[in-house]
């Protein structure tokens, strides 16, 4: 393992730890994505046409908006006690702590959609799917972190942050949520891989230019 | 110690820093020289650009315009390397209220990739008197326990260079008898710390300076400085009057 791997796993067990500690994003998030869904669902009911049609955007929505609160506390953390400044005072570059960050967010967010997915495919009484919803999620949601942590670290300082993140963050990643609630419906169909390919393109190539480019803004947006 | 392993090179050399902040500018033009070793104190008003001054100097900051060279370094082309060698107490902790002090201290260990850390935590919890908590979350400790603590993780890598700004807010006896330690210490590490407190600063400073406005109006060694006087000499140079 390299220095810049080690030091980014540092950073990553550092908020691990404490979100197994405080539970605060997990928890929040967890709740919040499964009552979307529940609500959802006594509008839509169990299995049926409408069910299966709207199926995909509801477990979207729910792991999109779950995971705006969750990258909402992923720099608030570092917020108080003026963390964020221990940490750029760490002799590494500012990179490692975009990619630090940005690797727990994607944990506690892909946690989220672990337990959400099947809740989803369950109330709506719809076939379980894996390996290619789980591709679609994994990188939906790396689409979502490599943002979501860059937009996290603009938001955490500003006075109406809470606000602020989903404001900056959700017509960026329009894209990707256009892309997994349409790859997921081929999913749910039956389609096969050739179907969801496409889908599967426009979010790797999303998650590739914007890691590109949060990686290369990262230092100026924390540095003042 | 620097790079050249040339002790005759400043600890810190500024020339012409300025740093606004909008339209408001925060330093005017600071010229300073700070030698190896040297224990310089910074007193000022609320408002004379001490902790700007500081944040700047630690690479916190981005100056706005002039050169800043930490041991013989120049900030803007090796500010990872620089930071290594730098540490900065301010009167936030920087720690995470939901780990241990033993976690606090291990991850800044680790991402100072300090050698053998278990044995150096210990040494320093030892020294500043916490090893009885060291399992404890640093939520529930005191804020002087707080700061003891803090002042363990900014000196775990053995900075050459230290920043204390109004490091002394809150502490208990312990913690300021340990940041009277680092300041009069053997003599190899650099500390800059600021104050309001003029006694204290006179007490441990070896360079006495006063920032005013985002200037230098006052700077001497401190065995020119007589501490009878000083409260005039500071009133005079910053235009406040009282104790």
């Amino acid at each position: 393992m390299n220095n810049i791997t080690k030091k980014i796993t540092v950073i990553f067990w550092k908020d691990i730890l404490t979100e197994l500690r405080t539970k605060q994003v997990i928890t929040s998030v967890l709740v919040f994505a499964i009552l979307v869904m529940v609500i959802f669902n006594f509008a839509f009911g169990t299995g049926g046409e409408t069910a299966e049609l709207a199926a995909p955007g509801i477990l979207w929505v729910a792991i999109t908006f779950g995971g705006v609160l969750g990258f909402n506390r992923i720099f608030s953390l570092e917020k108080e006690n003026s963390r964020l400044e221990g940490l750029m005072l760490c002799p590494v570059d500012r990179t490692v702590l975009y990619w630090g960050k940005l690797a727990g967010g994607f944990t506690f967010v892909l946690a989220v959609a672990i337990v959400v997915t099947p809740v989803c495919l369950a109330l709506f009484n719809l076939p379980l799917v894996l390996p290619e919803l789980v591709l679609v999620v994994i990188l939906a949601i790396s689409g979502f972190a490599v943002v979501g942590t860059l937009f996290s670290a603009i938001a955490v300082n500003t006075r109406a942050r809470d606000i602020m993140l989903p404001i900056l963050m959700l017509p960026v990643v329009i894209p990707v949520i256009i892309a997994a609630v349409n790859a997921t419906s081929e999913i749910m169909a039956g389609g096969s891989w050739g179907d969801i390919s496409i889908w599967l393109q426009i979010i790797i190539t999303f998650d590739f230019i914007y890691a590109v480019i949060a990686t290369l803004v990262f230092e100026f947006v924390v540095e003042e | 110690m620097n790079e050249n392993n040339d002790e005759s090179i400043p600890a810190i050399d500024v020339s012409g820093l300025t740093k606004s902040f909008g339209e408001r500018p925060a330093l005017r033009g600071i010229d300073l020289q700070v030698a190896q070793g040297e224990r310089l104190v910074i007193f000022g008003p609320n408002g004379a650009g001490k902790t700007t001054l500081v944040k700047t100097l630690s690479t916190l900051l981005k100056p706005s315009s002039g050169r800043i060279f930490l041991e013989g370094m120049d900030i803007r082309s090796k500010p990872s390397q620089i930071r290594s060698r730098l540490s900065l107490v301010s009167h936030q902790t920087f720690l995470y209220d939901d780990l241990t002090v033993y976690e606090n201290l291990k991850f800044y260990g680790r991402m100072y990739d300090v050698p053998a850390l278990n044995e150096r935590i210990g040494e320093l919890v030892t020294w500043l008197q916490v090893e009885s908590r060291l399992y404890d979350r640093v939520g529930t400790l005191s804020h002087g326990l707080q700061q003891r603590v803090t002042i363990a993780r900014a000196v775990l890598h053995n900075p050459s260079i230290l920043f204390l700004d109004e490091p002394e807010i809150g502490l208990d006896q312990q913690a300021s008898l340990a940041i009277g330690d680092i300041m009069k210490a053997d003599g190899r590490r650099t500390v800059v710390m600021t104050t309001h407190n003029l006694e204290r600063g006179l007490e441990l400073g070896r360079e006495i300076l006063i920032l005013n406005k985002g200037k230098v109006v006052f700077q001497e060694s401190r065995d020119k400085v007589d501490p009878t006087d000083f409260r005039q000499v500071y009133n005079n140079c910053t235009g406040t009057t009282g104790e």
